[in-house]
């Protein structure tokens, strides 16, 4: 008997209990379909948080305060050490440097009011994260210098006060009671933005550490922003300014009171921490494609049952046994790969759903297509049909043709 | 009871018996208890004959039915159906000798449900590996017992007489050596019960196909040309 028959004969089987058939299949289709929607989600997470850490820029290295954990007292980094790096002589690979101080404060205007990360910078800020603005101007020299009272506002920041993100320049807000004016706002770089570009101020550096964040070192910096002259140059850049730092903190050989990160560290631990997330989801959707497996096998059993005299008889005529195993095993294949088909395209529509909801919450998730997961999905659904198929089709295929015919 | 001692060396399959057993034993364990439903019988069947098996219940005569129809094998003995030594043959082997030259016909017809007449009748078709020419063998299968309009009826749409008459179709579509009817007419009435008979005993004519009956029935019996009787797993006598 061919295995095209076989097919043919398990469509008629399963056609003959509709509603037991398609029951199992619902088992197989929720357990594909979220298999699908949860890795087809993951992945689409995966890329939108790998290109809003490209958004950051290709060039950029990240200095910290701190080494690893058995450094004691690490020194703060300091405006003199932002000087140092900046200096073409002694860090050739760098372009430009930006120090950063921040804090969380209030920032309220009449009687709004939000909390937001408010960020000193210094004009090579907006050169250095590629900021542009909506209206009106980036800090400048004499505002840094002069200490000047004014702020750029985020996008999210400026809806939730003003409820717009057009015509502020020249309003005045207050930072923790004190008044800045507006001076411009900032583009949005999209709602799931690495590090909240959208929720935050920002204020002149010397403003900040004169007037709003004040660390017991004068001149420290919570972070520096250095910028390599290209994406090639960020390893030397990193090197040169790893050196820099050693030698004007005087540390130990191998006990860096810092930390240098660049854009590549921060892509690998979030795709290793997406990969984790998506593999565990995806492996939880995989505990019930398991089960609708258990149910294809349940109802495979009770049909091997059922038709027990049916299988006598065709054992009776000539079957082999090669040839009922083909039978139910085709029984069961078709079930799970109906439910395949069904569950990868009911997948991809939650998948898409879940992706429209994300939209409506501001952050965008692109869900990803692959067809690598899909086949495997199809493979898989097969071979569960398959291997809880087996059970069933040996019981039906071992069964003596003397006591089948004889069952009642 | 046959008793040639030299029954191995006479039994060649040329000699003209269709079914030749020799000392056949079946026993089966029932928990502790060793039941012997077979006790050394042995008996020979030639090519065209109508022969009616028949015995009280317990007899033997249901495993003696198995065991020439290849369903079963015996615990000892040997059997040989148109030459094949069957005793000797595994699951397989037998499935493959049941579909060339055993056509079954069961008491309650044993029709797929689900078929048409003229699937029920492919089916041994199907399980031989032919690949060509099965729905014509089937519908002349289907013609020749009386049943050419009805083809595409499911067994629930056919009367009792006209499922059975599908099952002797299957049973004759591989044009097998023998044609085994458990109580044929079992689960007919009177004037059906006739009909099939009629059929049976036309096609033993008309295609020299050995026909053997087993019943309880004496007057289905009557049409048999050969009566052998089962008492206690071995043959009673042979008239």
């Amino acid at each position: 008997m061919n295995i095209w028959q076989a097919v043919l004969d398990a469509f008629e089987s399963l056609a003959a209990n509709k509603l037991r058939a398609g029951l199992t299949i619902l088992g197989i289709v929720i357990g594909v379909a979220a298999v699908i929607a949860m890795v087809s989600v993951g992945r689409g997470a995966q890329a939108t948080i790998t290109d809003s850490i490209n958004g950051i820029g290709t060039n950029l290295v990240f200095v910290f305060r701190g080494g690893s954990e058995d450094v004691r007292n690490p020194k703060p980094i300091t405006l003199g050490d932002a000087e140092a790096i900046a200096d073409p002589f002694q860090a050739p690979s760098v372009v430009a440097v930006a120090p950063v101080i921040q804090d969380n404060g209030r920032v309220t205007f009449g009687r709004e009011r939000t909390t937001t990360n408010i960020t000193g910078v210094t004009p090579d800020y907006a050169q250095v994260r590629r900021y542009s603005l909506t209206e009106g101007e980036f800090i400048n020299q004499e505002e840094m210098l002069g200490q000047a009272s004014v702020v750029l506002l985020g996008s999210d920041v400026a809806d939730k006060l003003f409820g717009r993100q057009n015509g502020l320049v020249g309003e005045t807000v207050r930072i923790e009671g004190q008044p800045f004016r507006v001076i411009g706002v900032l583009q949005s770089k999209g709602g799931s933005n690495f590090s909240n570009a959208d929720n935050q101020v920002l204020i002149p550096f010397s403003t900040a550490q004169a007037r709003l964040i004040r660390h017991s070192t004068t001149d420290q910096v919570d972070l520096l922003l250095v910028e390599a002259t290209s994406p090639q140059a960020v390893p030397a850049a990193s090197d040169e300014v790893a050196q820099i730092l050693r030698s004007r903190h005087r540390t130990a050989i191998g006990a860096d009171d810092f930390t240098i990160l660049t854009q590549q560290d921060f892509l690998s631990t979030a795709s290793t921490i997406t990969n984790v997330l998506t593999i565990f989801l995806g492996g939880v959707a995989a505990i019930s494609l398991l089960v609708g497996g258990i149910g294809i096998m349940n109802i495979m059993l009770v049909s091997v049952t059922e038709r027990t005299r049916e299988i006598g008889l065709r054992k009776a005529v000539g079957a082999h046994k090669v040839d009922i195993m083909i039978q139910f095993l085709a029984e069961s294949s078709v079930l799970s790969l109906i439910g395949g088909v069904i569950g990868i395209i009911l997948g991809y529509a939650i998948a898409f759903a879940v992706a429209q909801i994300a939209k409506a919450n501001n952050a965008i998730i692109t869900p990803s297509i692959g067809i690598d997961i899909t086949l495997i999905a199809t493979f898989f659904s097969t071979a569960v049909g398959l291997f809880f198929g087996l059970y069933p089709a040996n019981r039906a295929a071992s069964l003596e043709p003397v006591e089948a015919l004889r069952y009642e | 009871m046959n008793i040639n001692s030299n029954a191995s060396q006479a039994i060649n399959p040329s000699n003209g018996w269709v079914i030749q057993a020799e000392n056949l034993t079946k026993v089966y364990k029932m928990g502790q208890v060793q039941v012997h439903a077979l006790n050394g019988l042995s008996l020979k069947i030639a090519r065209g004959e109508i022969v009616a098996i028949m015995g009280p219940s317990g007899s033997g005569k249901s495993t003696l039915m198995n065991i020439i129809g290849c369903l079963d094998r015996p615990t000892s003995g040997e059997y040989f159906l148109d030459g094949e030594p069957v005793s000797r043959l595994t699951d397989d082997q037998l499935a493959t000798i049941r579909n060339h030259k055993v056509g079954f016909v069961f008491q309650s017809f044993n029709l797929l449900s689900r078929a048409t007449a003229l699937a029920n009748v492919e089916l041994p078709i199907r399980y031989s590996g032919a690949v060509s020419g099965r729905k014509d063998k089937a519908r002349s299968a289907l013609e020749s017992v009386g049943l050419a309009d009805r083809i595409h009826h499911r067994p629930n749409e056919l009367s009792g007489g006209q499922q059975q008459r599908v099952a002797i179709a299957r049973a004759l579509v591989n044009d097998p050596a023998i044609i085994l009817a458990d109580e044929p007419t079992g689960n007919l009435d009177t004037k059906s019960g006739q009909e099939i008979m009629e059929l049976l005993l036309n096609l033993n004519r008309e295609h020299g196909t050995t026909l053997i009956i087993v019943t309880h029935a004496a007057d289905i019996a009557a049409h048999s040309q050969r009566i052998i009787r089962i008492r206690d797993g071995v043959v009673e006598e042979a008239a």
